[in-house]
């Protein structure tokens, strides 16, 4: 179960090792199997897997709402949480995203917080992208039996160029067949709290996106951001489709096997 | 245009039950970006040409009064007139003492979003002056009594069949009782119709592209031919821009044109791109007798040297609009002003005042499709960002959100009430969904469940609390 890791002479640096895991308070209340196998993925590829404990939220909910005091009290607070760590992981791009490129921008009236913002902005990473990019994980020892189709979430897309990892370690999971829907690069309507805010155009979105991915024939969509897989899947489950829906680091990690996203426990029925 | 931004939500709810309004739509959303895509694609330099065009922009902004002042010197020297126009109230009264000064009673105009900020035509109306569109979408909507829903396309709201009614209800009386069914029919239908409009006015306005201050050239694009018609038949020509539309060199202008039909509609270039220097001068076979520029600020100013200036750089292709999923769900109407999608969320705030048009820059998923395609590079997702925080320093974020929002910091500033409080909500939801695995409906999130179910978490508590407890699965 050890996963290839390119040669370590090819990079001028070594490898970060002792990695934070920044959970994300979605994974952390609806979806605790995705930080487990992130931490598979992370250990299998040689790093040291801390999980600080004082970690909370990034703070998106108050950047996206305007309110940039307490998101700046939060992120004062998550830069405390994760100093001195090589890397710090979510396995989120979203929430990624927020830490290596949004954080920097709070602090532009104050030099000492900004560098210590654009140090964490340095070493916070996407899971996928670190895993591929960074440490250079080629492949999985991961099983999956059925055709999947991924959805590129926006953040970690279009902020981190997350786009071709996940696939290429798709592409070493045994049995699993990816199928591509006809645009996976757009939005599904999630937005945070766009989604309540405006549902009606959110159902629009995330109607126009199950229609794609039902289209598509795959039976288990896959996605990098609870956020999104939560609302995608929760408007599958309204329309009765059948297919599964699980975070892709689940089945990278060979977590496959458990219930999907909205779905019971075995045996609860 | 009378805003109904501040409606924004009923808008949204009339636009989602349209069945025509969503099967045009449909289309728009697949044809405008593949054809951007594939222009894209055939030109290895565009994304270097990208930048070039931002630089172009940012550094004309940078000397702005430099280049308008350059503009009128040449566009004098030329034998034209320019007029400074502060206000909209401004711009409509220069241009209608410019009809009245040659007894206008007709103006034939090309399609300009700016005259549709400014109201131009009811204006000109109750003055007695008739404006004709002669843009094919802008004739059809104004037909219809519509506002535009789309800055290069004001009529893709509308189905083939929507037009063919309306023109056999408008055109009956000039002898087409027929009512059509092909696309080029009703084109050719609108050509004839529009010829003797054109031949009829006596003013030809148009809006502009670009200003060009090194030649006082105003630069317009068009696929219709139509913007040639209305400044060369008539004995006036009035040009009305904004003062964002100024650049420094027809070397400039190359560029930008670059981008900007790539970008619009996936052309390497527009069917036509028209020069205007000057009136017609001696030995000219045709041109206007008079030429004048009028000069839109409208608030413009106010935005220089703020951090919403970048909005400024926007050349009008409407790609943020043509890749937003908001916008591909809603349509221009919805937006409630002339300006809609991404560029509309940042601009109208500025222009109608945030108070009116508050929702705008909310209703955005920060999906950032919109940045990753326009031609100059406009952070749009940080625009609409910087006038959340301003809402939310003025109190004008919903008092729910405000609300909600305080409680939420309460809590997340608290990790350790934060871990009681996340403990007691995952127990909660996983013990009560544990059957279904999801919930149908749930107290204070109808937002959600009325169209979704909502996951519930599997037994077994929160990552924070497994991870204590020292499991390594879940």
């Amino acid at each position: 179960m050890v996963p290839s890791v390119s040669n370590s002479s090819e990079n001028l640096h070594p490898p970060p090792r002792r990695v934070a895991l920044f959970v994300t308070c979605l994974v952390d209340l609806f979806r605790p199997a995705v930080g487990f196998a992130a931490i598979k993925l992370l250990e299998e590829a040689g790093c040291t897997v801390e999980v600080p404990p004082l970690q909370v939220c990034c703070g998106q909910p108050a950047y996206n709402t305007g309110d940039r005091a307490t998101t700046r009290a939060i992120a004062m607070q998550v830069m405390d949480a994760f100093e001195g760590y090589d890397a710090v992981v979510a396995p989120s791009g979203s929430c990624g995203g927020m830490l290596s490129h949004h954080y920097p921008g709070l602090f532009d009236d104050d030099p000492a917080l900004k560098a210590r913002a654009e140090n964490l902005a340095g070493r916070s990473y996407e899971l996928i992208s670190f895993l591929v990019d960074v440490l250079g994980v080629k492949k999985v020892a991961a099983h999956y039996d059925g055709a999947v189709t991924y959805h590129d979430s926006c953040s970690g897309l279009r902020e981190l160029g997350v786009k071709e990892q996940p696939r290429q370690l798709l592409g070493s999971v045994q049995g699993l067949e990816l199928r591509e829907m006809k645009t996976p690069e757009v939005c599904c309507g999630f937005g945070g709290t766009f989604c309540v805010k405006y549902p009606e155009i959110s159902n629009a979105m995330v109607g126009e996106k199950s229609a794609d991915i039902t289209a598509s024939g795959a039976g288990t969509l896959l996605a990098g951001d609870l956020g999104c897989l939560m609302n995608m899947a929760g408007k599958l489950q309204r329309e009765g489709s059948a297919v599964r829906v699980r975070h892709v680091a689940e089945v990278l990690a060979g977590m496959g096997d458990l219930p999907a996203i909205g779905e019971p426990e075995t045996g609860a029925r | 245009m009378q805003s109904t931004a501040h409606a924004f939500k009923d808008n949204v709810g009339t636009a989602l039950a349209d069945p025509n309004l969503q099967d045009s739509l449909a289309k728009l959303k697949v044809g405008f970006s593949e054809r951007r895509r594939q222009a894209a694609e055939r030109l290895p330099e565009f994304e270097a040409l990208r930048d070039r065009a931002r630089d172009i922009k940012n550094h004309t902004l940078a000397n702005l009064d430099f280049y308008l002042e350059e503009f009128e010197r040449k566009v004098l020297a030329l034998g034209g007139h320019v007029h400074w126009a502060p206000t909209a109230a401004d711009a409509r009264r220069i241009i209608a003492d410019l009809c009245r000064s040659v007894g206008a009673k007709t103006v034939a105009k090309s399609k300009s979003m700016v005259a549709e900020e400014i109201a131009l035509n009811e204006h000109l109306e109750a003055l007695g002056i008739a404006p004709i569109e002669t843009d094919l979408g802008e004739y059809i909507i104004q037909l219809r009594h519509e506002p535009p829903s789309h800055i290069i396309a004001p009529a893709v709201h509308l189905t083939k069949d929507q037009v063919a009614d309306t023109f056999l209800e408008h055109h009956r009386k000039l002898g087409f009782d027929k009512r059509l069914t092909e696309r080029n029919d009703l084109v050719a239908e609108a050509r004839y119709v529009l010829r003797q409009k054109f031949l009829d006015a006596d003013v030809g306005l148009t809006g502009a592209n670009f200003l060009v201050a090194e030649t006082g050239s105003s630069m317009l694009v068009t696929n219709e031919g139509n913007a040639d018609l209305s400044n060369t038949l008539p004995k006036m020509h009035i040009v009305l821009a904004s003062i964002e539309k100024v650049i420094p060199t027809l070397e400039d202008a190359a560029v930008l044109l670059r981008v900007l039909a790539r970008s619009a509609t996936g052309q390497e270039s527009s069917a036509y791109t028209t020069l205007n220097t000057g009136p017609k001068r001696p030995g000219d076979l045709d041109g206007p007798e008079q030429y004048h520029v009028v000069l839109l600020d409208n608030g413009r100013s106010g935005v220089l040297g703020t951090e919403m200036q970048d909005i400024l750089r926007c050349i009008r292709c409407g790609a943020c609009m043509n890749h937003c999923p908001v916008y591909g769900a809603v349509g221009g109407h919805a937006y409630g002003w002339v300006y809609p999608g991404p560029m509309g969320a940042v601009l109208t705030p500025q222009l109608v005042g945030v108070e009116e048009a508050s929702n705008l820059p909310n209703a955005s998923t920060f999906c950032g499709r919109c940045e990753s395609v326009c031609p100059v590079r406009i952070p749009l997702p940080k625009l609409m960002r910087h006038w959340r925080e301003r809402e939310f320093e003025r109190h004008l974020t919903p008092k729910a959100v405000r609300q909600g929002l305080a409680l939420w910091s309460f809590v997340a500033r608290r990790p350790g009430l934060y871990r009681g409080l996340t403990t007691i909500a995952n127990r909660v939801l996983s013990l009560f969904g544990r059957v279904e695995g999801r919930y149908h409906s749930l107290p204070l999130a109808g937002g959600w469940t009325r169209f979704r179910d909502f996951p519930a978490p599997p037994p077994g508590g929160t990552f924070h609390a497994q991870w204590k407890a020292g499991r390594k699965r879940p």
